[in-house]
């Protein structure tokens, strides 16, 4: 089958291109989330699939043996043992082997700092200002990163890309769907919140130091302070209405304005339990929350106090000692937020080589918390890189578990995810085998990698 | 192994540890399942006898009437792990500059290269780092310490060495020359690597006298020229950060002519000159998990490449590119994907252990289970390439290291319930 054709696609999506944000003058408010690149996503068609007797991890915390997952129109149809179907449907045997959903990474830098690390492609911080609200970390975005293509490889179907951690307020991060387009407005996942990306400690502070500044803690803290009070001013004005609402649109107030209204999910990078939880006090001073700290080698200092508090701890397994923020990493720190009462643990990437096999980071996470008299169960960990992710992301109603309804986002693998020798056979985005690695029409390359083995074995 | 089975292991292991430091060196480990990583490959149900620090012997029904015994209940038993080319003991929290020993600049800049192969990065080595206890604890006994390049210094390195994680000062075996070829270090040869040749030839006439010492030409010291003329002598093993195929292929030739042995480290695209890797008997250690095009000396990378590289019967050890030293532990990882992506698991085994032994001169000492070896051992609660796996005790020299480090200590601060005072009391306190 093929993919709508890209002039269909436009065609449909006319008319909602380029809308204008509602100025207060008119009858709706003004829209800080207006989306003027909107998604022009089209999923692949695809005849229904039966996966057939599979150990199935649904990624909300069950397991069913000896199951099957039917995928139609895009959609999981149904999950259970001995399901039926039509004759046109594919099967596929996955006798011995597992299903999960489609892993979701919160935290990559694809497409903005991409393969090969040239500097022509360093796009993902703009370091020219502590405060740069008013970029999108999507405009980066280079489709043409052959890290996307070996992330399907491993499993992921869905990520959020974000601007890097110069800055104390780096912009906008996007999601997308992990599949192939010369746009990134073809990968973009339709209807995802955008998220803001902050970051705590000791990178804005040694990238601005000698830039005017903020090169203390305490400098960061007043640039967070400053960014939103003039943000809360300018919000007000707008919602207000009158001439104030006339004012030109400030990019950089926007992004802030729908941060605070929830709009756009804000996650911040931010190592230290001290520093979080002086970013929980700034997010109750301005109004805001906070669906993630990203890195927190320290979220197991305060896990009980981000587990009350409704936010997500997006961790490594086993980062640490890099930097004196990351000196206190244990191998347990997932583990633990993830054992606090109502705790939502994330496994993150942040590298375009961890983000193949998160699956195997979570594996190291069960196998520490073992070690510590934790025992933790395949079915609680895939939620970890599917389920908790989905929902800090604000995608969860569309992927994330294998519930029907839901995209048909499933990876196949050939047994057990959380081993060194697991591998995703075959990784499905809305109903589309769009990688098999035993079908190399169904392996992606980037136009980058194309012709640049033409003289294989001419190196003599 | 059932979790009961698991907790008898550990409380076996726990009383051995408390109670045998005292007589410490020997011991008797009964029913493993022994990965010699030497040419008797695995034995089923086998023991391992311990006296005095060695390996005494190795086989079944052995006994040793008044040595402590431990029942591995059939689990994996391997040497201990290879860490890598590390920084391990050298740098403390990477971004800190005054932590970090592992390069060397004297000249001010790139432009100002100053040649100081008699440079040696043992010397900096602290054996009391945290980042000691965080690798062995995860079945990692020793590791390469590597001599780094950066601008003001040259892409000569200086030399490392082996270091046991065993608390000691020294290295032991021989150094190790370390040398950056290719795009990653043309910056260091005035901005192209053809650049790289000349200077090296340049070393070569410096060292055979061809360049008088007191030449205005002459880049080295009277100690680096002594030192370079036994590595270009081939007595040493010098270790070559590259990676693209037609720059390996440059210097086999050139280490070929010269006798000078070398291994790779890198290699993102040694699989394409795998045969004259293997026909020149080169060990190579990669990064089994780079499959990117980092960059445009990169291009080849493959998941494959360990696997295609030992097909072709190159040697192949392992070690990252990333954070190797803090992680080192990530280097099972490495191995595991490999074998996933091909490699017979005994040979990423070997990878872990005897490769890197022989290859840097250590192999009487470490990497292998076999009578006369130091009793350098770890006993796995399952396959030892897999993260599934956990080390469940490690020895040194024979002793039961402590299975503790900064890590496993902050874990257990805040693993335990709150209490009246805060957790920087003591526990009994609270």
């Amino acid at each position: 089958m093929k993919p709508l054709t890209a002039a269909l696609a436009v065609a449909l999506l006319a008319g909602c291109a380029g809308t204008p944000p509602k100025s207060a003058a008119t009858d709706k408010p003004y829209d800080f989330a207006a989306d003027p690149y909107p998604a022009t996503y089209q999923r692949v068609m695809s005849p229904p699939v039966l996966l057939q007797h599979a150990t199935v991890l649904i990624g909300n915390g069950q397991r069913l043996d000896d199951a099957d997952v039917l995928l139609r129109d895009g959609k999981i149809a149904a999950v259970g043992n001995g399901l039926e179907t039509t004759a046109d449907a594919v099967r596929v045997d996955a006798t011995g082997k597992w299903v999960t959903p489609g892993i979701i990474d919160i935290h990559s830098h694809l497409g903005v700092y991409p393969s090969p690390g040239a500097s022509a492609h360093s796009d993902g911080n703009e370091a020219t200002a502590p405060v740069t609200a008013q970029v999108w970390a999507e405009h980066s975005i280079w489709p043409q990163d052959p890290g996307f293509h070996a992330a399907l490889a491993g499993g992921v179907t869905s990520l959020q890309i974000l601007p890097g951690s110069a800055n104390l307020i780096g912009g906008r991060g996007v999601t997308v769907k992990n599949v192939s387009s010369v746009s990134y407005q073809g990968m973009k996942f339709p209807g995802a919140p955008w998220g803001l990306k902050m970051a705590c400690g000791e990178n804005p502070k040694r990238v601005y130091g000698s830039k005017g500044g903020p090169s203390t803690r305490m400098g960061n803290i007043a640039g967070y302070r400053a960014a939103f009070a003039d943000a809360a001013e300018y919000m007000k004005k707008r919602n207000e209405g009158g001439k104030e609402a006339e004012a030109k649109r400030d990019l950089k107030q926007d992004t802030l304005a729908a941060a605070i209204n929830g709009d756009i999910r804000v996650n911040i990078h931010c190592y230290r339990a001290d520093e979080m939880a002086i970013m929980l006090d700034l997010a109750k001073e301005f109004g805001f929350r906070i669906a993630a700290f990203h890195h927190g080698v320290e979220a197991y200092k305060i896990a009980d106090r981000l587990a009350a508090e409704g936010v997500c701890g997006a961790l490594w397994a086993d980062w640490w000692g890099f930097k004196m923020e990351s000196f206190d990493g244990i191998q347990e720190n997932i583990a633990l937020v993830d054992r606090a009462p109502g705790g939502c643990a994330i496994v993150h990437s942040d590298s375009a080589e961890g983000i193949q096999r998160l699956n195997q980071e979570a594996a190291k996470v069960i196998a520490s918390a073992g070690r510590a008299g934790i025992a933790i169960t395949p079915e609680h960990a895939i939620r970890w890189i599917t389920q908790n992710p989905a929902k800090a992301m604000g995608i969860l109603e569309q992927t994330g578990t294998l519930e029907a309804g839901k995209m048909a986002d499933v990876v196949l693998w050939n047994g057990n995810p959380f081993s060194s020798y697991a591998q995703a056979e075959q990784v499905y985005v809305d109903g589309a085998r769009m990688y098999d690695r035993r079908d190399p029409a169904r392996q992606p390359k980037s136009d980058f990698l194309l012709g640049q083995d033409l003289l294989r074995g001419g190196v003599r | 192994m059932s979790a009961a089975s698991l907790k008898r292991l550990a409380v076996a292991v726990a009383l051995l540890a408390t109670t045998g430091i005292a007589s410490a060196q020997d011991l008797l480990i009964r029913n493993a399942t022994v990965h010699t990583a030497s040419a008797r490959g695995t034995l089923q149900a086998a023991d391992v006898l311990v006296r005095n620090g060695r390996i005494a012997a190795v086989g079944s029904g052995l006994a040793a009437p008044g040595t402590s015994v431990l029942d591995a209940q059939g689990k994996p038993l391997t040497p201990a792990l290879f860490g890598g080319v590390t920084d391990i003991g050298v740098e403390e929290v990477s971004g800190e500059s005054a932590t970090v020993d592992n390069t060397l600049a004297l000249g001010a800049n790139a432009a100002d290269m100053q040649v100081r192969p008699e440079f040696d990065v043992t010397l900096a080595y602290n054996p009391e780092s945290v980042l000691v206890p965080v690798a062995r604890v995860e079945g990692i006994g020793w590791t390469l310490l590597s001599a780094g390049t950066r601008a003001g210094g040259s892409f000569i390195g200086g030399q490392g060495g082996a270091v046991r994680l065993d608390g000691s000062l020294d290295a032991i075996g021989p150094r190790t020359l370390f040398m950056t070829l290719g795009g990653e270090a043309a910056s260091l040869s005035g901005s192209s690597r053809a650049a790289q040749w000349m200077l090296l030839d340049q070393l070569v006439d410096e060292v055979r006298g061809r360049i008088p010492a007191d030449s205005r030409f002459a880049l080295l010291t009277p100690a680096g020229r002594t030192t370079l003329a036994r590595y270009f002598g081939g007595g040493g093993r010098v270790l070559v950060r590259i990676q693209r195929a037609a720059d390996i292929t440059r210097l086999l030739r050139w280490s070929k002519q010269r006798g000078v042995s070398i291994a790779l480290l890198g290699a993102a695209e040694g699989w394409k000159v795998a045969p004259q890797l293997a026909a020149a008997g080169v060990p190579v250690f990669v990064d089994a998990l780079g499959n990117l095009p980092n960059d445009f000396d990169e291009i080849g990378a493959t998941l494959e490449n360990a696997a295609r590289l030992h097909a072709a019967g190159v040697r192949v050890s392992f070690s990252q590119a990333g954070d190797a030293s803090h992680n080192a532990r990530k280097i099972r990882q490495l191995a595991g994907n490999a074998v996933a992506n091909g490699l017979p698991w005994e040979a990423a085994l070997a990878g872990l252990t005897s490769v890197p032994a022989s290859s840097f001169g250590v192999g009487n000492e470490v990497g292998s289970i076999a009578v006369g070896q130091r009793a350098d051992l770890v006993l796995w609660s399952g396959d030892p390439l897999d993260v599934a796996s956990v080390a469940r005790q490690v020895w040194l020299d024979g002793r039961a290291i402590p299975m503790r480090s900064r890590q496993t200590e902050l874990r257990d601060r805040y693993l335990r319930p709150g209490g009246d005072l805060p957790r920087a009391y003591p526990d009994a306190a609270r």
